[in-house]
């Protein structure tokens, strides 16, 4: 029975990686912000679907296929996030976390309002050749979408680390996120690295969003399953931890992948809920979760 | 001798012209019937409630033209949230609505129903399907829609009609359901009258998934391991969307999709999203009646006046309530809720825009005539393939394979 079933349960396990990937982008962009802030963006999920219009909208206009939308995509939401945090989320950082839950809850419907009244409600999906194709390597017949979306989301994530580690601003971000009062008395412009490690957040959010548009047909109500799962990618790959989120990702896109063809596709989302209840019990920290300051 | 009018019989007249001016001559000609229309306008049901008051607006539209009831009509969105259904019911019955037309959703419809019957206020039902919405005893509601068994024994009827007269006919179904009020309600349905009518095709599997999906590759593969040669889904627009994407991906070719009472394949959505793999996908729904005259106008007007939205099933029963309820108050003579209620009750509409036979109701508020045609996507617009009468091209059967378009 397994035998036989095998190419569909690899195929399963290897879409779920690929998805993975991708929820791990969008995930990231929750983490860093919070890993250097210590806010926790209850909007990202809008801003995830801030994304995936983007990309609807320079393919429904440009016929840019989501790879090529996606870098400018991020370089729009970078801009966005840096102007966001410098005009309104530094205002808050020192607030009580409820003030700061009431911003971003009030920023979260205001953005789906907004999609809803120059979207409207119904799905955009983006049906570009590359929709209806797969890609066969021996027996595993993978999505076209997916593959270039997890290639493109594992660049991305890989250039990240790679500015976090390599560069002086990843070095002031880091400083910024280890004692923002140290960074502060050493001279670093806190509020400035607050406003790009938000405006990397926001690029995160927009890339992945734009990466999973042409899986997941855009519409306004999407953001609250988007920021429910990048919680949940988070928690259990340890809040603020880079390689955390990847790890979280991808195993919610296997779990995800699996439950639905062992247990009951209506119940997959149970698997994700079930794991980060067992992570919360088990290891509170997360996977990856370093000491609490 | 000619009697003189003196300056007194003037002032007599004058006073009296006055007192009779003062009390206002009120006819409900004049005055407008407010109706309400609960509609899920917003949330996840918020495209075909938009549609739905589409259908609405066009409606009244139409009813000014042919000077029919003055009739002004309030909205109230349920935010596709059922427990709104009641708010939504309650409020507009404050704001002085006589009657209402609504809410889309059964959830909803049935919350809205609990307080129209607190009120004595008449529901006309303009799409809403469950079952239990005509069998809990309400005595305010009217329901000018299929119920869902009602939906799927007609069906069935269609699929069976379908593949008798084929060359080829399939052995097995594999069903995909969407997993909520609806889909559940559909399936059962499905399951009991697939035995009933003795099809003699062996459904082999069902496979549900969340109403919230957003991705469906599993469920394909699933039902593709089946190798089920017909596919069964039970849906709505998205979901089917992302079915066939699916399925032109794993390389899925049944002999054929039909959607058995499953709104969502026909809309404009779906077959700009799919383009020819939309294409040969059929759905059992009732569907206006390509035949007759005046819905072919009414129809063609609608889309060449909402350019980019279609005159489909939502915009077609939302268009019907309002011809239905302008019949109840033009006979009821009264913006009464009782009088509308009477008028509605004793309703007998022959001509009119959707397939089926005369608009009547049933001691249940049901109305028992209301047809289900088979609809076939050609060149992306939705076609009649059955039933015999109202047909208006031959099914294609098997339908052809995605990697051949």
């Amino acid at each position: 029975m397994l035998t036989s079933n095998l190419p569909l349960y690899a195929n399963m396990v290897a879409s779920g990686v690929l998805i993975g990937v991708i929820y791990a982008l969008i995930a990231l962009g929750l983490t860093i912000v919070f890993g250097v802030m210590r806010v926790v963006n209850f909007a990202h999920g809008e801003l995830v679907v801030v994304g995936m219009y983007l990309g609807y909208l320079m393919w429904s206009a440009f016929g840019l296929s989501p790879i090529v939308a996606m870098p400018i995509s991020a370089i729009i939401m970078f801009c966005a996030g840096y102007l966001l945090q410098t005009g309104l989320i530094n205002r808050f950082i020192r607030r009580p976390h409820h003030v700061q839950v009431i911003l971003f809850v009030g920023l979260a419907l205001c953005i789906t309002g907004l999609h809803m009244i120059i979207f409207g409600p119904e799905a955009r999906p983006i049906s570009s050749a590359a929709s209806f194709e797969v890609v066969e390597l021996g027996f595993l017949q993978l999505d076209a979408v997916r593959l270039y979306g997890a290639l493109a989301a594992l660049a991305l994530i890989a250039l990240l680390l790679a500015f976090l580690r390599y560069s002086d601003t990843g070095a002031s971000i880091r400083a910024a996120a280890d004692n923002p009062i140290g960074a502060a008395a050493i001279g670093l412009r806190v509020n400035r690295v607050f406003a790009i490690t938000a405006g990397i957040g926001l690029a995160c959010a927009g890339a992945a969003g734009t990466l999973i548009a042409p899986i997941f047909d855009t519409q306004p109500y999407l953001a609250s399953d988007m920021t429910t799962m990048a919680f949940v990618v988070v928690i259990i790959g340890g809040l603020g931890s880079v390689v955390g989120a990847l790890v979280g990702g991808v195993l919610i896109g296997i779990s995800e992948s699996i439950a639905a063809l062992v247990i009951n596709p209506a119940m997959k989302s149970m698997i994700s809920y079930g794991l980060l209840i067992a992570m919360l019990l088990i290891r509170p920290q997360g996977l990856f979760g370093g000491r609490q300051r | 001798m000619a009697k003189q009018i003196s300056r007194r019989t003037i002032l007599k007249a004058a006073a009296a012209s006055a007192v009779v001016g003062a009390v206002p001559i009120r006819s409900w000609a004049a005055e407008s019937a407010k109706i309400g229309v609960i509609l899920p306008t917003s949330g996840v049901f918020a495209f075909p409630g938009q549609q739905s008051r589409k259908g609405i607006e066009y409606a009244a539209l139409v009813n000014k033209e042919r000077n029919g009831p003055n009739m002004e009509f309030i909205f109230a969105d349920t935010e596709s949230k059922p427990e709104n259904g009641r708010v939504a019911a309650e409020k507009l019955i404050r704001q002085g609505c006589t009657a209402l037309i609504g809410a889309w959703d059964t959830g909803a419809t049935i919350s809205a129903a609990q307080a129209v019957e607190t009120a004595k206020v008449p529901l006309l039902i303009n799409i809403g399907s469950a079952p239990q919405i005509t069998e809990q005893g309400f005595t305010q509601i009217f329901r000018n829609f299929a119920s869902v068994s009602s939906m799927i024994a007609s069906a069935v009827t269609r699929i069976h009609e379908l593949v008798t007269t084929q060359k080829v006919m399939p052995k097995s179904a594999v069903v995909l359901y969407v997993n909520d009020t609806f889909g559940q309600s559909a399936l059962a349905s499905l399951d009991a009258i697939w035995e009933k009518a003795k099809v003699p095709i062996k459904i082999v599997d069902k496979i549900g998934y969340d109403v919230r999906a957003k991705d469906l590759s599993v469920e394909v593969a699933k039902a593709k391991a089946t190798g089920a040669e017909l596919v069964l889904p039970i849906t709505r627009t998205n979901d089917a969307i992302m079915i066939v994407r699916e399925m032109v991906k794993q390389k899925y070719n049944p002999m054929a999709i039909i959607g058995p009472g499953s709104p969502g394949p026909y809309e404009r959505a779906f077959t700009d999203a799919l383009g020819k793999f939309g294409d040969d996908y059929m759905i059992c729904v009732p569907w206006w009646n390509p035949r007759n005259p005046r819905a072919k106008v009414i129809a063609e007007r609608y889309e060449k006046m909402e350019k980019g939205n279609r005159f489909e099933l939502n915009v077609g029963f939302s268009f019907e309530a309002v011809e239905v309820m302008a019949d109840a108050v033009k006979r009821a003579k009264s913006n009464d809720p009782a009088a509308i209620h009477a008028a509605l009750k004793t309703t007998n509409i022959e001509d009119h825009i959707m397939y089926g036979g005369p608009i009547r109701f049933d001691e249940k508020g049901q109305n028992p005539n209301i047809g289900v045609a088979l609809l076939q996507n050609r060149d992306g617009v939705p076609t009649v393939v059955g039933p015999q009468q109202i047909t208006m091209a031959a099914p294609a059967f098997p339908m052809r394979p995605f990697a051949g378009r």
